[in-house]
C-alpha cells in the first residue's frame, strides 16, 4: 500500500436512490441512502436479503447507474479513478469466474489492468490459502474456494479500500474464523473494509461499525457498541398457572415476546424488565413460578427489530 | 488501452474455446475443400452425366471456389469465436470484474474488437490454408491444375483470410448487442446456415432482388475473396467488388457495435 492519505480511503454514499424498471413495475431498490465508511475499521453493511446492499455496492462501483444521488471513494466516482481496481478491491459474488480458467489464470487475466506483475497472482493465492489449487480449473471449486479466490482478486493490487459482498457465504466455520482474522488484519493496516451480510451474528465478532439498511433505506449507523445499547433486556418466566401469568403480565403492562423456540408451553418472555422486578411481582400476586431468568438482549433481536417492516409497511 | 488489449488476449488464451473451434473449423474445411475439389472436377465423369453443364468450369474458377470455401461455408467459426466474446462474459458473470478493472466500457469494446480481429486473422489463415492444403492436395492427386504458381491465386487466398478476419469482428459487434450466449449461437447458426442462403436464393430469382442480395453479409464476405460457391453454382446473382464487399461487411461491424454501445453496453450490470 502506498502513502495514500486517509481521506482518500473513505467511502461515501450520498442520497443514493436507485429505481429499477419504470411505471407500475418500478422497484425502489435504494431509497435516499447516505452513510460514510472510514479507514482503519471493519464496517458491517447489514440488512435482510433484498434490502438494497448489493445495488448500493454496484452503484458505488459504477456498475449500476444511480437514479439520483451518488457514491464516492476518496471524493471521486469509481469511474473517475485512475486504475480504480488498484484503489478499490471489490468482490461482488462468488460466481464471477470462467469455469474453464485456472485460479492462477483468472488472476493473471486482470493483472495488467492494475499494473502488477504476473507473479502477484501466486502471492495473493498464497495469502488466501489457495496456492495448492492454483492450477485447478475454477469450475471444480467449492463455494468456499470461490470466496477465497474472489478475495484474492480484490487483493491483486493491494488496494486501500475493500468492498466485500457476503464474503462469508459458503465458508465453513474454520473459514469464517480465518476470514475474521484476515479482515481484522486488513483494517489494522489502515484499510477501509466494508463487509456486507444478511446475518448479523456472522460478522458480529468482526466489525467495528455497522450500517444497517432495510427496504433500501438506512435504519441505523453507529459503532457496534452503540447497537448493544439498543438491545432490550429479556426475562424468561414460566408458571404452571398460565392464566395467572397472563393476567399478571397484562396488569403490569409489560411488553412480551413470543417464547423462545423449543420452550415448553406456558413460557413467556417479558421485555425491558429485569428478573428481580418480574419475580417480586409474581410473589406479590401469589403466583408459582417454575422458571425465572434474565437475559441480555441479543444483537440479532435488535437487528431483526430494526429491519422488520412495520404494519403500515414502513420500516421501524 | 494496452492493458485492456493484454487482458482481452489473456481471456481468450486462458480457456480452450479458441483452439477447439479452430480445430473443428480446420477439420470441416479440409473435408469441404477436398470434397468440392473432387466434385467440381470429377463429378460429371463419376456420375456418368452426358447432358452435363454447357461449359465446364475453368481451372481458375475451380481453385477459386475450392480455396475460398471457408468464406462461403466456414465463416460461422470466426463469427462464433468473436460472437461469444461478450456473451461468455455475461454468462459467467465475469463482465462484473471486467468493468471493475476497466470501467470505461468503450475501451473494453475497442479492446474486444481489436483482439477479436487478431483471433480472426488466425482463424482466417488457418481456415483458408487448410482449404488450400486439402483442396490443392486433392486437385494435385487428380492431376488437375492447382494454380498455386499464379499470383492471382495467392491474392484470392489472402483476401479469403481477410474476409474471415472481418467475420470475427462482425461476431464481436453482434455480441455487444445480443449478450445471451444461446441467442447468439442460435442467431449465428440460423442466419448463416439457413436464413441468408434462402434469402439469396429467393432474391436471385427476382429481377430487382439480385442487386440487393449482394449486400447481405454473407454475399459481402464472399465478394471480398472473390470466389463464391453460390456464384459458381449459378445461384444468388453477382457479387460486389472485393473492396465494396469489405466496406459493406465493415459497415455491419460499425452499425452493430454502435448499436451495442448505445444500448446493451449502457445497461446496469446487476
Amino acid at each position: 500500500m502506498t502513502s495514500t492519505a486517509a481521506a482518500d480511503r473513505s467511502v461515501r454514499v450520498d442520497h443514493l436512490t436507485k429505481i429499477f424498471g419504470s411505471g407500475t413495475t418500478a422497484v425502489r431498490a435504494v431509497d435516499d441512502l447516505s452513510f460514510e465508511v472510514g479507514p482503519g475499521r471493519v464496517t458491517g453493511f447489514l440488512g435482510p436479503n433484498g434490502a438494497g446492499k448489493t445495488t448500493t455496492l454496484r452503484s458505488l462501483l459504477g456498475l449500476v447507474r444511480p437514479t439520483s444521488g451518488g457514491a464516492t471513494i476518496g471524493g471521486r466516482r469509481y469511474d473517475e479513478l485512475e486504475r480504480p481496481a488498484a484503489v478499490v478491491g471489490a468482490a461482488l459474488e462468488a460466481a464471477s469466474f470462467h469455469p474453464g480458467r485456472s485460479a492462477r489464470d483468472h488472476l493473471r487475466v486482470y493483472a495488467p489492468q492494475v499494473g502488477v506483475p504476473d507473479r502477484r497472482a501466486d502471492d495473493v493465492l498464497e495469502l488466501v490459502g489457495l496456492a495448492p489449487a492454483a492450477d485447478r480449473r475454477v469450475g471444480g471449486f467449492s463455494l468456499g474456494m470461490r470466496q477465497r479466490l474472489a478475495l484474492a482478486t480484490t487483493l491483486l493490487a493491494d488496494p486501500p479500500v475493500l468492498l466485500l459482498d457476503e464474503p462469508a457465504n459458503g465458508l465453513d466455520p474454520e473459514g469464517i474464523a480465518w476470514l475474521r482474522g484476515f479482515l481484522r488484519s486488513l483494517a489494522a493496516q489502515g484499510r477501509t473494509v466494508l463487509v456486507s451480510s444478511h446475518v448479523l451474528p456472522e460478522v458480529e465478532q468482526t466489525v467495528d461499525d455497522v450500517v444497517i439498511v432495510a427496504h433500501g433505506r438506512l435504519v441505523h449507523a453507529s459503532p457496534l457498541a452503540d447497537l448493544h445499547r439498543l438491545a432490550r433486556r429479556r426475562v424468561r418466566v414460566a408458571s404452571p398457572d398460565h392464566a395467572g401469568l397472563d393476567a399478571l403480565v397484562h396488569r403490569a403492562g409489560w411488553a412480551t415476546a413470543g417464547p423462545d423456540a423449543g420452550a415448553p408451553p406456558g413460557d413467556l418472555v417479558v421485555l425491558d424488565q429485569d428478573a428481580a422486578t418480574v419475580g417480586a411481582a409474581a410473589f406479590e400476586a401469589g403466583l408459582v413460578l417454575h422458571h425465572l431468568s434474565g437475559q441480555d438482549g441479543s444483537l440479532e433481536d435488535v437487528f431483526l427489530a430494526l429491519t422488520r417492516p412495520a404494519p403500515d409497511g414502513t420500516v421501524a | 488501452m494496452r492493458a485492456a488489449l493484454l487482458v482481452e488476449t489473456r481471456k481468450i488464451t486462458s480457456t480452450r474455446m479458441w483452439w477447439l473451434l479452430l480445430v473443428v473449423m480446420a477439420g470441416y474445411m479440409a473435408l469441404l475443400a477436398a470434397g468440392l475439389a473432387w466434385a467440381l472436377t470429377q463429378a460429371d465423369a463419376a456420375l456418368g452425366a452426358t447432358d452435363g453443364p454447357a461449359e465446364p468450369l475453368t481451372p481458375d474458377a475451380v481453385v477459386r471456389s475450392v480455396y475460398t470455401i471457408a468464406v462461403s461455408l466456414g465463416y460461422v467459426f470466426p463469427l462464433l469465436i468473436g460472437g461469444l466474446s461478450y456473451p461468455s462474459e455475461v454468462r459467467h458473470q465475469t463482465i462484473t470484474p471486467t468493468y471493475l478493472f476497466e470501467p470505461r466500457r468503450s475501451v473494453v469494446l475497442a479492446a474486444k474488437l481489436t483482439t477479436g480481429g487478431a483471433v480472426g486473422v488466425l482463424f482466417g489463415l488457418v481456415g483458408t490454408l487448410t482449404c488450400v492444403l486439402a483442396g490443392g492436395g486433392v486437385l494435385a492427386a487428380l492431376g488437375e491444375p492447382t494454380m498455386l504458381g499464379e499470383p492471382g491465386t495467392w491474392r484470392t487466398i489472402a483476401l479469403s483470410a481477410l474476409a474471415l478476419t472481418v467475420w470475427a469482428l462482425v461476431g464481436v459487434a453482434l455480441g455487444s448487442v445480443l449478450t445471451n450466449q444461446v441467442a447468439v449461437v442460435v442467431v449465428v447458426l440460423a442466419f448463416t446456415q439457413l436464413v441468408e442462403p434462402v434469402i439469396r436464393l429467393v432474391l436471385g430469382l427476382t429481377s430487382w432482388g439480385a442487386d440487393l442480395a449482394a449486400y447481405l453479409p454473407g454475399a459481402a464476405g464472399e465478394a471480398i475473396s472473390g470466389g463464391s460457391l453460390y456464384s459458381a453454382s449459378g445461384v444468388g446473382g453477382d457479387l460486389l467488388e472485393w473492396w465494396q464487399g469489405l466496406l459493406v461487411l465493415i459497415g455491419y461491424v460499425a452499425v452493430l457495435a454502435t448499436v451495442g454501445r448505445l444500448t446493451t453496453l449502457r445497461r446496469d450490470v446487476t
